[in-house]
């Protein structure tokens, strides 16, 4: 197959580099990539940058909300009691490697790290009762979007996907405008990634959208705010 | 040059297909529900979006840029999508794609795959190609799952199921759903959503190989994306142990900040959401998380023929979001199976009979498939200038039988030969008027003929033809009364 491959790849270059336009192209970026507010767009100073801060987390909430994922916010200290109160009566939770300890340290049912010592299987993921616990790289407030990059406190892609319930922790100085801020965050865009907006949907009967398809089917968002 | 060869072929002419499909009330219910409802809400979220032209126009200029510096590009990607541990193969046609994955697959042993949605599989014919080997593609996106349950072919691009509405939908399921559970199953949308999850469950749990498209592929980074909402194509990328991309030459772009614009535009336009439930952003292979084998298999497909034309050509920035078709008010009463491939609606009437050529089936007839309106244009978040390319496509449909006699060039000769001097023209009118008074009397105040006789029956078998004025405008003009009264009544009281 090597050498039909190679005359393939060789002809449809050959052909694009024959009819293809001879013109340059230059490409506006006009649209805005830094931080808005009430849908002004300009680079803030220290003092609108905290209330910036304070606005972007109002419309993250409001976009998860209006997709229907349950949202709590709270302070660092308080993290463990609210995600023990969000599990209630949850009897196994799944956490990637490197989540931090504390995080579960008031939640009674079954704690699963992945990779300690095995790598959980899809089988122990997809058993009734599982529900997971990651943090995020980045989210976006216009869009509701939580970005998941793999590192050690969000894990495999598998983990936040086939338990049918999913918890994401998102911090403060994670939340970010837009998409451009957002993408401009990534540490490695070549980590496998997947944006996270609300729970899984679908809008294929009569194109009306209905929450719950094959992805987690309750999305819990808690936000830590000093 | 080779032209592009698969589902993209009308079998026949659109009027023809057309009238078959509007026989159907129901479908046109059903498409009409269903296009409002997502064209409100995509004003709506385009709405709140202040710098949306902005984007439009960015959008329009990455792949102009793209399809400038195309072999490039291409290049890079397969670079850096090798050295990240993919496989990348190359395809002219379809046949020769179809046949690249279908070996792919059989070298893996499995004579099940689980797909995600695509629209290069699906004008590739992939499925088909499968199925002739004894391998089952199982479709996981709800839409595609309806359509091949029904053994149907789709009719949207984003929503392949969009002439079904839920009772219809619930008795395909009752009926082709292996093991679907009868009581629980209402027409009610989350209980279908619901048998569809448990039907595709063990499928996803146990499938050894996947077959997906991408929305977007990245030459500085050898990634690629899928943008979906049901959690389906995250299931496929990320449990089989072997993944299939077949991607579009045309899918690339430049840099990975890029994306920055096309995931605002395409979720915005094409479900009318701020954005989708799941994006999959994946390079090559990762150990421990993911598919070990990656296969990305880049189609040409006609692509490189539409490439050529330098009006038609921005058809090939289309991103697939099918928009123009929720605004058409063709598509909104024909529906998808009237256009014949599965590129319906104005994108389609654009692009299927350019990556195919005119000779195609009846590919030649899909550019008169529109009222030229320009809602399309509008609607499209990478501006492609769809009404342009339609009357582009006639005008050389038009120029390619120039030779040939033709009862519409008789016509019009004449008719230029009459408008050409002004007593002629007049003469000619008269003429009219005095062969249309006994039409008159018998048409009444309608003042329109329903049908004419051959050879004008051709004219009235779609539209009525009105009848000559009773005065013209000139002889109005020239017998009108100078003091006001008739012809300024609204300028009174």
């Amino acid at each position: 197959m090597g050498t039909v491959d190679r005359s393939a790849r060789d002809e449809i270059l050959a052909r694009i580099r024959a009819v293809r336009p001879d013109e340059p192209v230059s490409v506006p970026r006009e649209y805005r990539t830094g931080p808005v507010a009430g849908g002004t767009v300009g680079e803030p100073g220290e003092a609108e940058a905290a209330a910036l801060d304070g606005e972007l987390i109002e419309l993250l909430v409001d976009r998860l909300v209006d997709y229907r994922a349950t949202v709590r916010r709270c302070a660092p200290q308080d993290v463990p009691g609210a995600l023990a109160e969000l599990l209630g009566e949850v009897p196994t939770v799944v956490v990637p490697p490197g989540a931090p300890v504390r995080w579960l340290s008031a939640y009674l049912g079954r704690i699963r790290r992945d990779g300690d010592p095995e790598p959980l299987t899809v089988a122990d993921l997809d058993a009734p009762g599982v529900a997971v616990v990651t943090g995020c790289a980045v989210a976006i407030a216009q869009t509701g979007t939580l970005l998941l990059d793999g590192a050690p406190d969000q894990g495999r892609r598998l983990l936040s996907l086939v338990p049918d319930h999913h918890l994401c922790v998102v911090r403060a100085g994670q939340v970010v405008g837009g998409v451009p801020e957002a993408l401009a965050r990534l540490a490695d865009p070549t980590r496998p990634t997947t944006l996270v907006s609300g729970p899984s949907a679908t809008s294929d009967i009569e194109l009306d959208r209905v929450e719950g398809v094959h992805g987690p089917r309750r999305l819990d968002v808690l936000v830590v705010t000093d | 040059m080779t032209t592009g060869t698969g589902n993209i072929v009308a079998p026949l002419p659109f009027p023809t297909a057309a009238r078959r499909e509007l026989a159907d009330g129901q479908l046109r219910a059903n498409l009409r529900r269903a296009t409002h409802t997502i064209r409100d809400k995509r004003l709506r979220v385009v709405g709140e979006v202040p710098d949306w032209p902005a984007l439009r126009r960015s959008g329009a200029a990455i792949k102009d840029d793209v399809l400038a510096r195309l072999p490039e590009l291409l290049e890079q990607f397969e670079a850096a999508a090798t050295a990240a541990g993919a496989t990348v193969h190359w395809a002219r046609d379809a046949t020769e794609a179809c046949t690249l994955v279908t070996e792919l697959v059989q070298r893996t042993g499995s004579t099940e795959v689980v797909k995600v949605k695509s629209m290069a599989t699906q004008e590739i014919g992939l499925n088909e190609a499968l199925a002739e080997v004894g391998i089952e593609a199982v479709e996981t996106d709800l839409a595609e799952l309806i359509v091949q349950l029904a053994d149907d072919t789709p009719s949207h691009i984003l929503v392949p199921a969009i002439h079904y509405n839920r009772r219809q939908i619930r008795d395909i399921f009752a009926s082709r759903m292996p093991g679907v559970d009868l009581d629980k199953l209402t027409d009610d949308p989350p209980a279908l959503a619901e048998a569809a999850r448990r039907h595709l469950r063990a499928k996803f749990l146990s499938a050894k190989v996947a077959i997906s498209g991408a929305n977007f592929a990245v030459a500085e980074t050898g990634t690629l994306v899928v943008v979906e909402s049901e959690g389906n194509g995250r299931m496929c990328l990320t449990l089989p142990e072997t993944l299939i991309s077949v991607v579009g030459v045309e899918k690339l772009l430049p840099t990975f900040r890029d994306l920055e614009v096309f995931l605002q535009l395409l979720p915005r336009s094409s479900t009318g959401e701020r954005m989708n439930p799941y994006t999959s952003l994946w390079t090559g292979v990762t150990p421990g998380d993911g598919p070990q084998t990656l296969h990305i298999v880049l189609v040409d497909n006609g692509r490189t023929e539409t490439l050529a034309d330098p009006v038609g050509r921005q058809a090939l920035r289309c991103i697939r979001c099918s928009a123009c078709l929720n605004v058409c008010p063709v598509y909104e009463r024909v529906g998808g199976h009237a256009y014949g491939s599965v590129y319906p609606g104005p994108i389609g009437a654009i692009l299927s009979p350019q990556m195919t050529g005119p000779d195609a089936g009846a590919n030649r007839t899909l550019p008169y498939a529109s009222t030229l309106c320009g809602a399309c244009f509008d609607a499209c978040p990478v501006r492609i200038d769809i009404p342009e390319v339609l009357v582009h496509l006639r005008q050389r449909g038009v120029d390619a039988r120039r030779g040939r006699p033709s009862a519409e060039r008789t016509a019009m000769r004449a008719l230029a030969w009459t408008m050409r001097d002004r007593r002629r023209y007049a003469a000619a009118l008269r003429a009219a008027r005095r062969g249309a008074a006994p039409l008159r009397l018998v048409t009444g105040a309608r003042g329109q003929v329903r049908r004419l006789p051959w050879p004008l029956s051709a004219w009235t078998a779609s539209r009525d033809a009105p009848l000559p004025a009773g005065r013209t405008f000139r002889d109005w003009w020239a017998g009108r009364d100078r003091t006001g009264g008739e012809g300024t009544g609204g300028d009174r009281g």
